[in-house]
């Protein structure tokens, strides 16, 4: 019997390397911005010591096929699905090879009863893994996988403006906020980061937009210029602090900084910022009509 | 950059002589510990293991069994400041002159660092790869009941790549890179 004999078995091998690749293959998008963080540091430095022993690790990890990282973070999943696809059936596969892609080492044990502190074993359980599905007018399915740490979910934040400190409600004050986040986080998330940020929204869809900026390529233009400009302002100053690679000082804080907007109501003024460490995992795949991978997305 | 070569058990004298900044390579008995571990001890039970001029180090690692013996899959640091209420502590009781870790520590912990001859070491985050190459053995396991990754592992380490980021002369590099990254961000201010 052959792996792909049927298309739920396809769709679990597809899932289970899914999950593989994004714990042990850093994207390609990534990879270059660390590696110009690194040149951009002085030799000899902390920071440039620092950077190398990632740079190592980014290419020992897929040599091996081990994680990147031990703390496989949690598993957010967003998919793009076509009309009438079955949403069960597919987190029924997905929850099947989590539960191999653990026992494999793929993926740490990492899902904690919040009470009892009692480990499921396997990373399933209430809110784990956490899908987002979106249903689209495409014919096939995309599935994009995050795994975020808990070191650099820690250091997340969300202001809400007016701050006395930070300003009102607008551009500047905004700049301030994120500004403030990345001060206070520095050491804490594993830097040099990438934030993902949303002006506006509620407190639960402020950060679940934050989180979907991540999925957009580092190097990538924002459609709207005026955040598009914010961006850069924001690793610009970023950069110029001096915090640098795990906070030893340096020229590398930020790799990045994507940032969008939702609507808000006239009495809220979120801004909600996911910072994402330099182990930056996150890889997707479209799928054939059997549940083959028919494209790397990353 | 000179790289400082150090042996596990540490003395005070080795401990001293390191300063922020200095680059080392640590070779010998490691011991994991993270928040329920150091929760543990805090409760007042003894830890599993003699840490007299022991290392420990914040680290959840991904362990797999093959063939009946442990095998070290992924082990970077973890986030250290959540052992802050706690580690001054372990130095004074237990005699531990190494703690490895992320982030750095707070003032507590800086404060048992020259009081009990400790130092803190900044291993480099999220690169878990080279600090599993580097952890040669797993020789034990104690306090499995809290989980794997919060279990007291006993790691074996060969060249293991630390900074000194806290040293016991109240120097501490996370203290300075704050207060000048505080300063150089309100001069951009918008
Ligand atoms: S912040 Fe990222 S790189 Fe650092 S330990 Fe957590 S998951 Fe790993």
């Amino acid at each position: 019997m052959t792996d792909t004999a049927t298309p739920d078995a396809a769709l679990g091998v597809s899932l289970l390397e899914l999950i593989r690749s994004t714990s042990c293959v850093l994207p390609a998008d990534v990879v270059t911005t660390v590696a110009a963080g690194r040149a951009a540091e002085t030799a000899g430095s902390n920071a440039a010591y620092a950077l190398g022993v990632v740079c190592d690790n980014i290419t020992m990890a897929k040599a091996k096929s081990q994680p990147l990282c031990q703390d496989t973070g949690s598993i957010l999943v967003y998919t793009n699905l076509p009309r009438g696809y079955d949403v069960h059936a597919f987190e029924t596969a997905f929850i099947a090879a989590v539960k191999q892609a653990t026992k494999i080492g793929y993926l740490r044990q990492n899902s904690v009863d919040a009470v009892t502190g009692k480990n499921s074993g396997d990373n399933v359980g209430p809110g784990t893994p956490n899908f987002h599905h979106h249903q689209w007018d495409g014919d096939h399915v995309e599935i994009r996988l995050m795994l975020k740490g808990g070191g650099c979910e820690n250091v997340g934040a969300q202001y809400s403006l007016p701050h006395p400190d930070l300003g009102g409600r607008d551009l500047k004050g905004v700049e301030n906020a994120i500004l403030d986040a990345v001060l206070k986080a520095q050491g804490q998330g594993c830097g040099p980061g990438i934030l993902g940020v949303c002006i506006g929204g509620d407190r639960a869809t402020g950060y679940g937009n934050s989180k979907e900026q991540l999925l957009r390529l580092i190097d990538d233009a924002n459609s709207d210029p005026v955040l598009g400009d914010l961006e850069k302002r924001v690793v610009d100053k970023a950069n110029r602090s001096g915090i640098g690679p795990m906070g030893f000082g340096g020229a590398t804080t930020l790799l990045g900084c994507k940032i969008g907007k939702l609507n808000r109501v006239p009495a809220s003024f979120f801004v909600s910022i996911s910072y994402m460490c330099w182990a930056f995992r996150r890889q997707g795949v479209a799928l054939d009509a059997a549940g083959g991978i028919s494209r790397w997305l990353y | 950059m000179p790289i400082i070569p150090l042996t596990t058990p540490l003395t005070e004298d080795a401990v001293r002589a390191l300063k922020v900044g200095d680059t080392v390579e640590l070779t010998g008995r490691v011991y994991t510990g993270r928040d329920a571990a150091h929760h543990r001890m805090h409760e007042g039970t003894p830890p599993p293991v003699d840490l007299h001029g022991a290392v420990i180090y914040h680290c959840g690692p991904v362990m797999v069994q093959e063939n009946g013996r442990w095998v070290c899959k992924a082990a970077g640091p973890t986030t250290s400041s959540r052992e802050e209420p706690y580690q001054w502590e372990v130095m004074r009781d237990h005699g531990i002159r190494g703690v490895i870790g992320k982030g750095g520590m707070g003032p507590k912990t800086l404060d048992g660092c020259k009081k009990y001859g400790c130092v803190y070491l900044h291993a480099i985050g999220g690169a878990a790869q080279i600090c599993a190459e580097r952890i040669t053995r797993v020789d034990g396991v104690d306090w499995m009941d809290l989980g794997s990754p919060e279990a007291v592992w006993h790691l074996w380490v060969v060249k293991f790549p630390v900074i000194v980021t806290m040293d016991s002369h109240g120097g501490s590099l996370h203290q300075q890179v704050y207060a000048d990254s505080a300063k150089a961000l309100a001069t951009l201010k918008a």
